[in-house]
């Protein structure tokens, strides 16, 4: 790994590696070649393969479980069963990991004849080989006592949940929105629903524990946070925590999905609790679809206006859907509520009990759902009042957060239409459906405004330097993708003035500092953070050891005389009077320096929040109705970019989400039987590459050291923010139909 | 059981006490530690399991070994030689940022190999049409568009 990183940074080398700088990924040789490695892809010649078996039925009991065919087969170990695992911890609140609901009781396997869900882990079969393993599960004999179940969302009985949101993004109304509605002149009524979609991660959810001979473990498990891992399954399982480590040095994509921990942990660690040897778990495709997804959501949007298209009422009432034994919220109906003018809004938002995992986090959950249902509704609106869709968000922009009343640290969505609109050639766009065409193909232009959350959290930080002038920097965070490895090494290069090709940055191992999982787009604001003021400290302690050696060219002086420039320490006033780091650690007798720093957010009562303006192109073939994005322009403020490189490709992940959402995926569930019907890479259908055009990104960029310390407000979530309803709102205006169940697949577009 | 005889990344290889039958993606994960290899769907429709036969590329987790009988297996692992040695292709990769999670990588880079082989000046559609079976998640398809590009002009000796 050290020598791959080193080969992409030569290519690299001498070149200012600070804030803006479109750095290429630290770990990209690692990447191409191979040699990076995920946690199914450690090993040991004792290894045990954990198989897992699940329940056939969607809810029930299991009435007999009789695994003693699969035990008598060559190579079997054990088959683990409610009946014969090792005892966990009673306690609930002991299994509640940082992204668990407050309210429910987490799941957990193989610990009672309950079948809450279809896909349960129900067994796991343990075997010298894979292939055994796979094939005595094939032997497990259950009979099941079958329960009434309910999988379909529309039949479900909504109730609004004890804690409705998250954090201060509560639904919260404000004046009277129904008589408003009842007085305005134009009105728009829509109902809105969107399909469960899951993750589906390349990388399939894998854990390896190993028993190491002192007794203690160390599992290479597939999260976005090795200290969230960590607890949790010490928890579990009675571990102490000083015995066991979690390792995730790469991990194949999560998209929130591996926020919490998942089965494959617990059942890899219980089997290795009980037989004392190592194991891995890893799920099939197929078993992807038995934990996290975003839920189905209904959601029933009126707005009011007046015949100019000004916002006098938003009525918004929204149900998500959450398992039997969790309460899984999501912030819906709070965006529409807060990013446009308007006196009067009423916001409610309910969850409904279905028989399936508890949903989860997926990028930008709740805000994805909400701010594409709530941008489609707009676009209605822009036509029922006869105003230019761009326009009509300009008629009402708001200054302020219209939930919280309150300013904002910062808020250039303007800049964003302006730029994203030029760019776009939204000028040109003839505004009656129907009114633009190529050979036989429709053409449509649409577009959205984007909003997400700035948040931060904290996270700690240990940076090291060492006497041969190399710096390390590590923290327990993940990468899951974003380029992490890459953001570390770039704001301690921009700290320390030391190139980057001499600087290491650690994660995934909980061994590491504290931080929390990597999610929210929050990782770049929190870690970095943290990165930059442990690098600060380092420099200060370098230059008192400087200081005080004898004859020192840099005796006297402080931090604001001096610069930092590649490796070494000198002052600002008289470069050549100064020393490399190395001088100072052999004169000084030291062989390193360590400095470990918290970064927390700053307070404020503003609101922090990032925002886009999305514009889209559709062209569409009426007569088989297929559809093809092939335009987009995504105009992001997202405060300061650190890479421009790196930023981008999370803003166009963002936007190919954003197009699964709107075009292909959904997970199809037969309510008969209570089973997800789909549940492969055949029949889930995600954007490959000839479904997404090129996409131009945009950075507005924002100084604002309100919404973090180093100005980052993370680009991870708000490019799929607003791109499904942009999409949306450019078939409507390619077809005149007014489509507002998602995804928009090609029955929907061919019915009249 | 059976021992099958084959060349992986330009070395000999005799696998022994394995069923002809086993996709050849465990047998490289598994048997030969290659892991480089990725599993992402076990039927064919992903790519993440993209490795060459003979020069073309083929889902080795819906690959018998026994169809590598006498023939010669290139993985991501033996496309460079060293790790300063990238291949056009995976050097592209790194420039236009192309790997974000980087787990479908490897088989998105065999099929872009195999696809500048057969076609060394790709259009966009020969490009979406040779790489539409390669997943990813993360959402690289306009950067790889892009780096096939490169790598092309740069296999032909112009300037990237």
């Amino acid at each position: 790994m050290k020598e791959m990183k080193s080969q992409t940074l030569q290519a690299q080398e001498g070149r200012n590696a600070g804030f803006g700088t479109a750095l290429s990924r630290v770990d990209g040789a690692a990447k191409v070649t191979g040699q990076a490695k995920y946690a199914a892809e450690f090993t040991r010649p004792d290894l045990l393969f954990g198989v897992v078996y699940t329940a056939r039925i969607a809810k029930g009991k299991i009435k007999r479980i009789d695994t003693s065919r699969a035990l008598a087969m060559d190579g079997v170990v054990d088959v683990l069963t409610h009946e014969n695992s090792p005892r966990v911890t009673h306690f609930d609140l002991k299994l509640k990991d940082m992204s668990a609901p407050t309210v429910g009781h987490p799941f957990r396997a193989l610990d009672s004849d309950d079948i809450l869900y279809p896909g349960q882990p129900i067994a796991l079969v343990v075997a010298e080989t894979l292939e055994i393993a796979r094939a005595a599960a094939r032997l497990v004999d259950v009979d099941y006592e079958w329960q009434d179940f309910e999988t379909d969302l529309k039949r479900a009985t909504p109730f609004v949940p004890k804690v409705p949101g998250v954090g201060e993004r509560k639904p919260k109304s404000r004046g009277k929105a129904e008589a408003a509605f009842a007085s305005s002149p134009v009105q728009i009524t829509g109902d809105y629903h969107l399909m469960p979609e899951h993750h589906n991660p390349m990388e399939l959810f894998a854990s390896t524990v190993f028993c190491e001979d002192d007794g203690r473990l160390t599992i290479y498990d597939k999260t976005q946070g090795v200290k969230n891992s960590h607890c949790y399954i010490c928890n579990a399982m009675g571990f102490k925590r000083a015995k066991v480590r979690v390792l995730s040095p790469f991990v194949g994509g999560a998209f929130g999905s591996a926020l919490r921990p998942q089965y494959q942990l617990w059942l890899a660690a219980l089997a290795a609790k009980k037989l004392e040897r190592s194991v891995r778990v890893v799920m099939t495709r197929q078993e992807m679809f038995g934990h996290g997804y975003r839920p189905e959501c209904y959601n029933r949007i009126q707005l009011g206006a007046d015949d100019q298209g000004h916002l006098k009422a938003i009525i918004n009432s929204a149900v998500t859907g959450t398992s039997s034994y969790e309460n899984y919220t999501e912030s819906i109906v709070s965006w529409g509520g807060m990013l446009y003018q308007c006196d009067n809004a009423k916001l409610d938002y309910q969850i409904a009990r279905v028989d399936t995992a508890t949903p989860c986090n997926m990028r930008a959950p709740g805000g994805a759902t909400g701010t594409n249902m709530f941008e489609i509704a707009m676009d209605e609106l822009a036509y029922a009042s006869n105003v230019d869709p761009l326009e009509l968000r300009l008629r009402n922009y708001a200054e302020r957060h219209q939930l919280k009343d309150r300013d904002y640290t910062s808020k250039a969505l303007r800049d964003c239409y302006q730029r994203g609109a030029r760019k776009f050639g939204w000028e040109k766009r003839s505004p009656e459906p129907r009114s633009m065409r190529e050979g036989h193909e429709l053409i449509g232009w649409g577009m959205a405004t984007g909003v997400w959350d700035a948040m931060m959290a904290p996270t700690s930080v240990r940076a090291t330097l060492h006497a041969d002038g190399s710096l390390e920097v590590g923290t327990a965070t993940a990468d899951i993708g974003p380029g992490t490895y890459t953001m570390m090494t770039q704001i301690a290069s921009d700290a320390t003035g030391i190139p980057v090709e001499r600087i290491t940055a650690k994660l995934g191992d909980s061994d590491l500092p504290f931080a929390p999982v990597e999610g929210g787009s929050a990782t770049a604001a929190s870690a970095g953070t943290a990165v930059q003021k442990a690098c600060h400290a380092l420099m200060k302690q370098v230059l008192e050891q400087a200081n005080q050696l004898e004859n020192s060219p840099l005796s006297g002086a402080r931090m604001e005389d001096v610069d930092l420039v590649g490796g070494r320490i000198q002052l600002s006033e008289n470069p050549a009077q100064g020393m490399s780091f190395s001088e100072v650690f052999t004169a000084a007798g030291l062989d390193s320096l360590e400095a470990k720093k918290f970064g927390r957010p700053r307070m404020t009562r503003k609101a922090r929040n990032t925002h886009s303006a999305v514009f889209v192109e559709v062209r569409v073939d009426e007569e088989v109705g297929m559809a093809r994005v092939t335009r987009v322009v995504n105009a992001v403020a997202a405060g300061r970019i650190i890479n421009p490189k790196t930023a981008r490709s999370q803003i166009i992940g963002g936007v190919v989400f954003g197009i699964g959402m709107a075009l292909e995926e959904e997970s199809l569930a037969d309510h008969r039987i209570g089973r997800w019907m789909n549940h492969n890479l055949a029949e889930y259908h995600v954007p490959v590459n000839a479904d997404v055009p090129d996409i131009d990104v945009i950075f507005v960029e924002e100084e604002d050291h309100e919404a973090s310390p180093i100005g980052v407000k993370g680009v991870g979530e708000i490019g799929v923010c607003g791109t499904a309803a942009a999409i949306a709102n450019a078939l409507f205006h390619a077809t005149g139909k007014r489509l507002r169940d998602l995804p928009i697949t090609i029955d929907k577009l061919v019915t009249d | 059981m059976s021992t099958i005889n084959t060349t992986i990344n330009g070395k000999s290889e005799a696998i022994q006490d394995v069923d002809p039958s086993t996709p050849l993606l465990w047998v490289l994960r598994d048997h030969l530690g290659l892991v480089g290899t990725k599993y992402g769907c076990g039927i064919a429709q992903c790519g993440a399991c993209t490795v060459h036969i003979d020069g073309s590329p083929v889902r080795s987790c819906s690959t018998p070994v026994s169809a590598a009988q006498g023939k010669s297996v290139t993985t991501i692992e033996g496309l460079a030689v060293n790790v300063g040695a990238l291949t056009a292709v995976q050097q592209a990769w790194v420039e236009h940022d192309v790997p974000q999670c980087g787990y479908c990588q490897a088989g998105q880079i065999m099929s872009a190999t195999a696809l500048l082989k057969a076609n060394p000046n790709p259009s966009d559609a020969d490009i979406d049409a040779a790489m539409s079976g390669n997943f990813c998640r993360c959402g690289t398809y306009p950067r790889i568009r892009a780096a096939i590009h490169s790598a092309a002009k740069a296999q032909r000796g112009e300037k990237a």
